[in-house]
């Protein structure tokens, strides 16, 4: 309750731009190096590098900020990070193998998590850390999105190229959608009436409507200049206004920019070299991108549209989450 | 229509790996892995394992790939799975199963057992994929109109070390070969790549010591004094290239050439579709399976296999068809790309039906580098500059 009322607090706070100028921290998980850079937002100082265990991928924050949990694939666990102490005060080791994308269920009671290796997503119970259930769904899962009422969880699968619904309440999948192929990231529209899945490879990202599971639009990313099979969607966001799609390109090194109610595309940002992840700054105004190939994170602008600056990072750096 | 008459021939040869399923609502996708057990040299390196059933289980992991998407899609997906000993058992065997009214082919097959299966009657509105041979002739003169190469050619192999090279500005030669026919189609590959990237073949050796059998174990005395005089006085080169399919003297180049030049071709620095030390595009993942699914390394052939496998599974799971003529539209179509861990779709060539890829350098334990090499250019696709372009291309087709 307690937890409900403070989220619902800080939604209302930011309208009114409370939360504009407080510095927030970025977390950075840095494939390579086993570690997860933590940044000032304002300064873009780095205020810590935090050890890992080996291969730190998907990153996510809790709900109530306290705590970062990341994907540590090669020792099959999840590390958590206490945001206070900003560092690895536990693990989950029930995350089952080769963990590659988590996604935290809105209220923070559970974590979703994708099982590269052995085609499953395996449901957490976070206080708990107990394994709730296992659900089979397509050969190499990856993405991982909850929708906002929390009743449904879309998981990729990169080789079977398909969306798999899952009710969280009985664990079923009740939906496979077939996308294009190797489908790496599912995001829910912030009404959470359509699921958006990016397709690596396919170079699409097939908007799905949630409730009907068809494929509703398929959006194409023709970049002048850029040869066609560098496009490669991965990253998505929502802008907090829900307006605005972001779309993280891979080697073609740019950020699509996307009107959600037109399909349009209204820009394509340049940053590093090959942006995964993405993340939104809480307050709605900055948005970040993890360069895998330039070891830096790009820092755009939501208003202007613009990338303003690109800080140096760990090495490989693959995801980021952020702290108010 | 089709589709049914299709299923009901399926339904009555029955499948290899299981009793067939007769679901009205399942389309059945049977596959066939051909093969014939060749003679194949052993590795030299003692740390090579002998294996035997390479292709054949890459071909069964792309089965269950395949498996995994055709459970949800009603995709009935098997493999059947047929190895002789000879020509003719392939060729008898072929005709067995395409009598059957099987239709896609995975061809673990030499140019020789290849043809003669493809210009078979009963198999001229099949689908052959070849996952084995690198035979420059069978993307050019000898192109069929029912075959598909999954398989890198030699002239892409020459061509991805080639750019390579050229970046580094070693442009300097020395072409070192085997006695086999295989080593003379790849010299002349090697041969058209560094007239395309401007290196220059300082001066050529043939080699035709037959080494013998692996074990050498007071050899290596003799191959330390044979390897330089094998190289000693050659023109002042930069790398030597070799080309030793048959692995009979190829890995004992390295340091032991008579100057200390790197060596690259079929040995040394490789231009291949796979190797263990290949991670990137989320190869791993590859790996990984792999090894626990076959429980050893994935070698090329494994990969090439699995990969031509998961070509006809990407295809029935686009088109939602496994009528051949419907397939091959679809597989020469613009819509069809499939995902080979190489950070882009791979799609075929129109004018040779060869896929297009980019090739892995790779050394004895790791990736040096992967071509096609930035700053060479193709208005197309850039792995078009690797191979045969159209207007180079031997290979002419009806369509």
């Amino acid at each position: 309750m307690l937890r409900k009322l403070s989220l619902s607090l800080l939604i209302a706070a930011v309208p009114l731009g409370a939360e504009a100028a407080r510095a927030a921290q970025i977390y950075v998980s840095n494939e390579r190096d086993n570690t997860v850079t933590v940044l000032d937002s304002e300064t873009l100082q780095i205020i810590k590098v935090i050890a890992t265990g080996r291969r730190p991928r998907g990153i996510v924050i809790t709900p109530d900020y306290k705590e970062v949990i990341v994907c540590i694939g090669d020792d099959n666990r999840l590390d958590v990070i206490d945001t206070e102490k900003l560092e690895v005060v536990r693990t989950y080791d029930a995350s089952g193998p080769d963990p590659e994308l988590l996604a935290v269920d809105r209220k923070g009671d559970r974590i979703y998590v994708a099982n590269e290796d052995d085609g499953l997503v395996t449901v957490l119970d976070r206080a708990s850390g107990k394994a709730l259930a296992e659900v089979p769904v397509g050969v190499e899962p990856e993405g991982m999105g909850v929708s906002p009422d929390g009743g449904i969880v879309v998981n990729t699968s990169e080789q079977t190229s398909m969306a798999h619904f899952i009710n969280t309440k009985t664990f079923e999948v009740v939906a496979n959608v077939l996308v294009d192929t190797r489908p790496r990231v599912a995001e829910f529209t912030l009404d959470g009436r359509e699921a958006w899945v990016s397709a690596e490879v396919g170079g699409t990202v097939s908007i799905i409507d949630a409730k009907t599971f068809q494929i509703l639009y398929k959006l194409t990313f023709d970049i002048s200049g850029v040869r066609p099979e560098l496009v490669q969607p991965i990253g998505v966001r929502f802008t907090l206004d829900g307006k605005t799609a972001f779309v993280a390109l891979g080697p073609s090194n740019r950020i699509a920019v996307i009107d959600v109610a037109t399909h349009k595309i209204k820009d394509y940002i340049l940053v590093g070299q090959r942006p995964w992840h993405i993340a939104l700054k809480p307050d709605g105004t900055k948005l970040y991108a993890a360069n895998g190939l330039t070891n830096d994170m790009t820092v755009i602008d939501v208003t202007t549209l613009k990338a303003e600056k690109t800080v140096q990072v760990g090495r490989l750096p693959w995801g980021i989450a952020i702290k108010p | 229509m089709i589709l049914r008459l299709l299923f009901a021939a399926a339904a009555l040869v029955g499948y290899q790996t299981g009793p067939a399923v007769c679901d009205e609502t399942k389309l059945a996708a049977p596959i066939v892995y051909l093969s014939r057990a060749y003679a194949e040299p052993l590795p030299l390196s003692l740390v090579e394992p002998i294996i035997t059933d390479k292709g054949l289980q890459g071909a069964r992991l792309g089965l269950s790939d395949n498996v995994a998407t055709g459970r949800i899609l009603k995709h009935d997906y098997t493999l059947v799975e047929r190895v002789s000993s000879d020509k003719a058992g392939v060729v008898a065997a072929a005709r067995d199963l395409l009598g059957n009214g099987h239709r896609l082919i995975v061809a673990d097959l030499e140019p020789d057992e290849l043809l003669a299966v493809a210009d078979l009657a009963e198999a001229q509105d099949a689908i052959i994929l070849n996952a084995r041979s690198s035979n420059d002739a069978l993307r050019g003169a000898s192109c069929r109109h029912n075959v598909f190469h999954v398989a890198p050619s030699f002239a892409m192999r020459a061509d991805a070390l080639a750019q390579y090279l050229a970046w580094k500005q070693w442009r300097n030669w020395f072409l070192v070969y085997g006695d086999t026919p295989m080593d003379a189609e790849y010299v002349a590959a090697i041969k058209r790549a560094a007239a395309r990237f401007g290196a220059k073949i300082v001066e050529e050796r043939k080699y035709t010591f037959d080494p013998g059998n692996r074990r050498a174990e007071t050899g290596h005395q003799q191959i330390q004094t044979q390897m330089p005089l094998l190289t000693q006085g050659a023109r002042d080169h930069d790398v030597v290239f070799v080309s030793d399919l048959d692995e009979a003297f190829g890995e004992y180049l390295l340091w032991r050439t008579s100057l200390p030049k790197p060596v690259v071709g079929t040995q040394g620095l490789m231009a291949v579709a796979w190797h263990r030390s290949y991670e990137q595009y989320g190869g791993s993942q590859l790996q990984g399976r792999f090894e626990k699914f076959a429980k050893r390394l994935m070698t090329e052939r494994d990969y090439l296999a699995w990969l031509a496998t998961r070509v006809f599974g990407e295809a029935i799971t686009r088109a939602n068809t496994v009528d051949a003529a419907g397939l091959r539209a679809f597989l020469l179509s613009k819509a069809f790309t499939v995902a080979g861990f190489k950070g882009q779709g791979l799609s075929f060539r129109k004018w040779d039906r060869q896929l297009r890829q980019p090739l892995l350098l790779t050394g004895p334990r790791s990736l040096v580098s992967m071509s096609p090499q930035d700053g060479f250019l193709h208005e197309k696709f850039l792995t078009d500059t690797l191979g045969y372009d159209e207007p180079e291309t031997h290979c002419r087709l009806p369509n």
